[in-house]
Formats: structure tokens, sequence, C-alpha cells
């Protein structure tokens, strides 16, 4: 296949992975601001750090609060990290790579961005954020029904696999990049409601309060917490689980192909070296630093499976 | 529906009984919704075009109109065997004006037609295009006057559009009433995609080994068609690919793949002659491919259309189709040009002076409907600019009467109302056939009284059925 059209659908599906997790991460901190007025600005700034967007929101507005920080992410079509502007951009690629999708997925693709192009169109009213969101996510999950369902099994398919679980797991890491302080066992106070709400939060930004109580009861513990988002390899959103998965489609590839490139190697050595320890070599060899190595080890690999692929024209 | 004689419901053609009667049986507001659910459809599928010079993001719909037009199997086979004969004469022409230019040493059309012509292409001369074949892909513009009168109007020969509105208003009829499909023997449409392939693997390159890689060459998602190239490439199976895709490897051209470059045997171009490749022709282009024309010169590739085709659709050109198709047919043209007066000759831009007020005035170059006057609606003003044109640059003009072009009806809120249509079928050209998909695009000037039908001046489509009688 074409290299622009791996690339289109690489990146098609990293910015429907992003508007998701930035819808999740909006609702967390929607539901604290609710439940805590007083302390919400460092929730919503923590929102604002997570993805990345804390310095481009002070340029435009003053205070983080619900309104102005919902706006942002949300809405701000100037914003190029706002929601609606990565429907938009997964939908242009979506377009340019149209003839590597199938008729359902383009659909469901063009008729999300029409959905909330309209829903994204004016002011939202606080009492309305929990449906707006609600629908992001509904539109998101056609676009992934669809493409479960019809997608031919190729590397075309591999390449959009890809582009979900690299951003993905970019995404899980830097909640916890955010958090972590949150997860370390020795500054936690153990049954504080305050920070057992915040652990909600964590499990909340990632959709995963209920699965976590399924497997873990009542207790929620940092440790634990930790555990569920990096190794867990059944938590769909874990940094294992999203390895297990890269793996596997650079596997698929590599078959395909009759080629094992560097960035099958990378991917392989990132999960061994990240994803084969313990959570207690993790915490001894300093959580925060394990974190910023994962991030950065990710996105080299997204630079390896550009080149290697020749997403982009070189010299 | 109604013959060119007007609204009055009492001369409707044959043809149309069937429908008329579907029609006059539908509960009342059966129609209209449907008429309205058919935006959404469009608009989901994404079948829209991009307006040249408006804000890129702005990506409108065509109007669709429910009525569709109707033709029988007996004039479908009228009109379709006077286009096979046009279209023969056109790549006969197209191969003897790049080498022995015969028809210019019979004194047939005048040698400064084609010398100072900036749609023939020297860089052609001598070149035998693989199967010998010039012209892929042909739409040819009809116009019906009268029953048994067909004129056409132009002949698209360089990248004609619009194959994938025919085929998508086919797909919402079918999705909207599919009954009339049941009651009615209507032909299919649906086989185009195939037949093109067909078509353009039958012209693979010399260089071709094995099974023909078609590629369709866009100049990408900004472009008013990319809708269409698109839906053609995924249509026919076949890449859709940018200039930024291709680079000249080994002698082929080749495609940036995953795996590599991996050469290309047919390119079908929807980018003009112009912008194909910096090197041998318009060097600021950022569309096309640096020495693909040498390497099609040598044999390594298939360009559909052929480079240089545009000489045989030039409006100036126009009115010397019928010596043309006489003089490589030997035949009688079955089909009728509009009559023309070539500005360029003064006793004729004489009388195109005259008669302004009356007469259709088009551009030598133009096209989509642009740098047009139409006397009969034109102001005073409008008529004095044309003149003032006219009379600077005679032979960048022709003049035509504005027929009295047959109407068609469409559903408008007050009921059914005749329009103005043209109507362009697609036609497929390969070194031994000559395939036309019984159908077409109908192109319909949805403002009352106009004779405009281009999309980008307020024209909308309708599907268009030939019976299978």
């Amino acid at each position: 296949m074409l290299g622009k059209t791996a690339s289109g659908l690489f990146w098609m599906f990293r910015y429907l992975e992003r508007a998701e997790s930035t819808a999740r991460l909006l609702d967390a901190g929607f539901r604290i601001a609710l439940t805590r007025a007083g302390s919400s600005r460092s929730e919503w700034e923590s929102v604002l750090t997570t993805t990345g967007q804390l310095q481009g929101f002070r340029q435009r507005h003053g205070e983080a609060t619900s309104t102005t920080v919902m706006e942002y992410l949300l809405s701000d079509r100037s914003n190029p990290a706002s929601i609606i502007s990565m429907v938009k951009a997964a939908r242009d690629n979506a377009r340019a790579v149209r003839i590597a999708l199938t008729r359902e997925v383009w659909e469901a693709t063009n008729e999300s961005w029409m959905t909330l192009d309209k829903l994204l169109s004016g002011r939202i009213p606080e009492a309305d954020l929990p449906d707006t969101l609600t629908t992001i996510r509904q539109q998101n999950a056609l676009v992934r029904g669809a493409t479960n369902g019809t997608m031919l099994r190729n590397d075309g398919y591999n390449f959009l696999r890809l582009g979900t679980f690299v951003e993905r797991a970019d995404n899980t890491a830097r909640i916890l990049d955010v958090k972590y302080y949150l997860l370390l066992p020795s500054i936690s106070q153990v049954g504080s409601t305050l920070d057992i709400k915040q652990w909600e939060t964590i499990l909340r930004s990632v959709s995963a309060l209920r699965s976590y109580t399924w497997l873990h009861g009542a207790t929620v513990n940092p440790r634990d917490i930790a555990q569920f988002l990096i190794l867990h390899e059944q938590m769909p959103r874990s940094l294992a689980f999203c390895y297990n998965k890269i793996c596997d489609n650079l596997g698929y590839l590599e078959k395909d192909y009759d080629n094992r490139t560097q960035a099958c190697e990378m991917a392989d050595s990132i999960r061994t070296d990240y994803l084969g320890r313990s959570m207690e070599m993790i915490f001894d060899d300093g959580l925060h630093e394990y974190i910023e190595d994962f991030l950065a080890s990710n996105s080299r690999l997204a630079k390896q499976i550009t080149a290697d692929y020749s997403f982009e024209v070189t010299a | 529906m109604l013959g060119s004689g007007g609204g009055n419901g009492e001369d409707i053609r044959p043809a149309y009984q069937a429908f008329r009667q579907w029609l006059d049986r539908q509960p009342e507001n059966r129609v209209s919704r449907k008429s309205e659910q058919a935006e959404n459809f469009f608009r989901k599928i994404g079948i829209t075009f991009n307006v040249y010079g408006e804000d890129e993001a702005d990506e409108r719909l065509i109007p669709f109109d429910v009525v569709p037009r109707v033709l029988s199997g007996n004039e479908w086979r009228k009109l379709s065997k006077g286009i096979e004969q046009r279209v023969r004469a056109i790549n006969a022409f197209l191969h003897d004006i790049y080498h022995r230019q015969e028809i210019l040493r019979a004194g047939r059309i005048p040698q400064s037609l084609i010398a100072n012509n900036d749609a023939f292409l020297p860089k052609m001369m001598g070149f035998d295009p693989p199967g010998g074949i010039y012209t892929h892909i042909i739409g040819t513009d009809i116009v019906r006057t009268g029953p048994d009168e067909f004129y056409v109007l132009e002949d698209n020969a360089r990248t004609p559009s619009g194959v994938s509105y025919m085929l998508e208003n086919r797909e919402i009829m079918l999705q909207m009433f599919p009954e009339l499909f049941a009651e009615i023997p209507i032909c299919e449409v649906s086989d185009y995609p195939s037949w093109l392939r067909r078509s353009l693997s039958a012209c693979a390159p010399p260089a071709c080994m094995g099974r023909p890689t078609v590629a369709v060459l866009t100049p990408g998602t900004y472009n008013s068609a990319y809708f269409e190239h698109s839906f053609i490439a995924d249509q026919m199976g076949a890449e859709l690919i940018e200039g930024s895709d291709l680079r000249v490897v080994d002698g082929r051209v080749a495609m940036r793949t995953t795996q590599g470059y991996k050469p290309v045997d047919v390119i079908y171009r929807r980018i003009d002659d112009d912008f194909l490749d910096p090197l041998n022709f318009n060097p600021d282009s950022m569309l096309g491919v640096p020495g693909i024309y040498d390497v099609y010169r040598a044999g390594g590739v298939t360009i559909a259309n052929a480079p240089g085709t545009g000489i045989a659709d030039d409006k100036a050109l126009y009115s010397y189709m019928p010596d043309i198709v006489e003089f490589y047919t030997g035949e009688r043209p079955l089909l009728q040009n509009v009559p023309t007066w070539r500005c360029s000759e003064p006793d004729q831009l004489a009388e195109v002076l005259d008669r302004l007020e009356e007469l259709v005035v088009k551009e030598v170059h133009g096209s989509g409907g642009y740098g047009m006057l139409i006397g009969p609606a034109a102001s005073k003003a409008e008529i004095e600019e044309f003149r003032a044109k006219l009379k600077a640059k005679p032979d960048g003009y022709i003049a035509q009467p504005t027929l009295a072009l047959s109407t068609v009806p469409i559903y408008t809120e007050q009921g059914l109302a005749p329009r103005h249509v043209d109507f362009r079928p697609f036609v497929l050209m390969a070194p031994n056939s000559i395939d036309i998909v019984p159908g077409g695009l109908t192109r319909v000037a949805m403002n009352e009284g106009s004779l405009v039908v281009n999309s980008s001046q307020g024209g909308g489509t309708k599907d268009t059925w030939v019976l299978d009688d």
C-alpha cells in the first residue's frame, strides 16, 4: 500500500484516540469540579497539563474554570488540540485515505464529524456537558465498531491499529505522568477521602473505575491502580495491553512484508524493558523517571514506524 | 417528460409513461419527503465538491432532483451509435495530427488552428501511445432540441468529470424508490468501474509485466473533484496517488509504498497536461512528476488520457467536427453539431456583433461555464462588455445560437416544473472496443429559465434512465 495511505490511517486513528481520551479526561475533571468546587482549579490545570495544553490555554484564558477549560478543549476551533479540531483532523485524514476504508467506516467517520460539528458549534451550557461528552464517545464507538466489523485485516488495518495503540499508550502514560505523586506509596495517606476521590478520578479518566472494582473489590489503593494502568494485560488502556497490540501488529506486518524492520525490534525491546518488570522494581527505580522514559521511547517508536514504512518522502 | 412545447403536460414523451403512472400513484408527501432525505444521503457519503476561490474547507453539495431523465432504448441506440462514430473520429484525428497531419494537407482544417493552439503539444509528434489509444475516456455533452434531434455541444477529451454522480445518483434512486426498478426495465450503470479498469488495463505499456498496476492521479484533497477521484479509484480497486507519491526509478514511474518504490503501469490522471511534468511542461507545477513524460515516451507507463488530447475538444476546432468525422470515417456524421460562428473570420464576426442579443458567446479556451455570454439573458452592459472583448480578440471566441433546448421536469414545492438539461454519457475506448454505459450524467439548470447547467453556477443533477425496451 502507499506510504501516504499508511500514514493517513495511522494518524486518523491517533486523532480519534486522542479525541476520545480528551473527552474522558474532561468527564473526570467535570466530576471533580461538581463534587469539590473549591479545589477544582488544580484539577482543571492537571487536565490541561495531561493533554499538553496548559501553555496554550494560558495564552488565551486566565483562570482554569469549568467553562474556560471545557471551551478550550472541546469546541475551540483555533486550538488544534480541541476535540472538535481533532475530530476534523481524523475526518480529513479519512477523506485522504478514503479508498483504504470501507464505506461503513468512512460514513461513520464523516457522520461523526457532521454530528459533532453541529453539536459543538455554539456555547455548551454546563448542564449539557455530560450528554455532549457521551455523544463524543458514542460517535467514536461507531467508527471503531464499523472498523472492527468491516475492515479487511490487511496491512492497512495493522497501521490503523498501530496508530490507535501508540496514541493510547501515550495518553495513559501522560495521565500517570501528571498524577504519579498520588500513586507513590510513601506520600499517599491511605484511606483519606481526598485521595480516594483523586484515585477514582484517575480510573475514571481511563474509563476503568468499574473494571478496577470488579478485580479488586472496594479497596482502592495506589499500588494496585498503578499496576492496573501499567502492567495489567487485560486492561485495554494499560501500557502492557497497548504494547502487546503494537508488537502483534508489527509482527503481522513483518510476516506480510517478509521484513523485520527496526520498528519491530524497537517495540519488542520497549515491551521487554518497561513491561517485563514487577511493580516493585518500577517503584524502586522511580515511577516518575520510568514514565518519562517510557513516553520518550514511545514517541521514538512512532518516528521509527514513520521511517520504516515510508510514511513521508525522503530525499 | 415534456416536449419542447412547454409545461402543459399534453405532450409527454412515451419513455416517461411508466414513471408518470408510478408518480401519480404516490401518496402526497412521499416524494417530497424522500427528496429531502436525498440531501442527507449525499452529505453522509461525502459526495461534495469544493468551490474554487472559496474557503477550502467549504464542501458543497450539488442539488439532486428525484425525477429521472428517461431515454427509450431506441433513442439510446441511435445516440450511442452517433457517439461511437464521433469518438472513433476523434481518436483517428489525434493520431493524424500528431503524425502525418493528412487533414491539414488535405486543407480540411486550417493550419493556423493547430499551429497557434496552446492545446496542441508538439512533444507528442511521432509518438504512438500504448494500444494506439489517445482518448481512453471521453464525456460527450449532448443537448436535445426535439424528439429526434440530438446535438453535440462539446467533446470532453481531456479529463471529463461527473461519472461518480452517474453512479451515486442511481444508487440513491435505488435506495429511495426500490420498487421503481422492479416495475420498470432500466439498464444498469454499475458496470462502469470494472469496464474502466478493463479498458485501462488493455492499454498497459510495453514495460508492464503481468497484471497491470492501475492508479488514479489526483491533485489532492483540496481539488474540487477530489470526491470523484477517490470514488473512482475505490470502485475499480486502484491506488489513488498524488504527484508527491511518485518518482522515476530505473526508467519506470514508481509509487512510494510501505515496502519501498513499486512501478505503476497505467495512470488515469485527473490533472491537466500542463501540470503533469515540471521538467517537460510547466516548470512551476507542484502536482506532477519530474520526468514522467520521458518514461511515457520510452514505453514505461501509460498516461490516460494521453497528453495533447485537448486539441480535439478545443472550441476553436469544434465547428470543424463534422468535417473531421467525415474525413476519418468516410461517413456522414450521425450526430449534429450546433451551428457555430467562428469569430476569427471577419464576415462571421460581423454577423455575431450584429446579433449579440440572441447568441451565446463562448471563450475558445474557457470551461466550467465561466467566461460566457448568454445574449438573451444578459444586460445591456454585459453585452457591450463582450462586444469590446470580441473586437479586441476575435479569435478567442465562438458564438452559437441559443437552441430551443428541450426541458425535463424537476420536482419543486409547487409540483413538477420544466427545466433545461444537458447530458453527458461516458465513453470508454480500448484497442479493440468502445464501451458506453447505458446512462450518463444529466445536469439540470435548477433556476427557472436558466440555460447554465454547470455545478459551479447553480446546476444540479438527476438520475438518467435508459429503458431496456
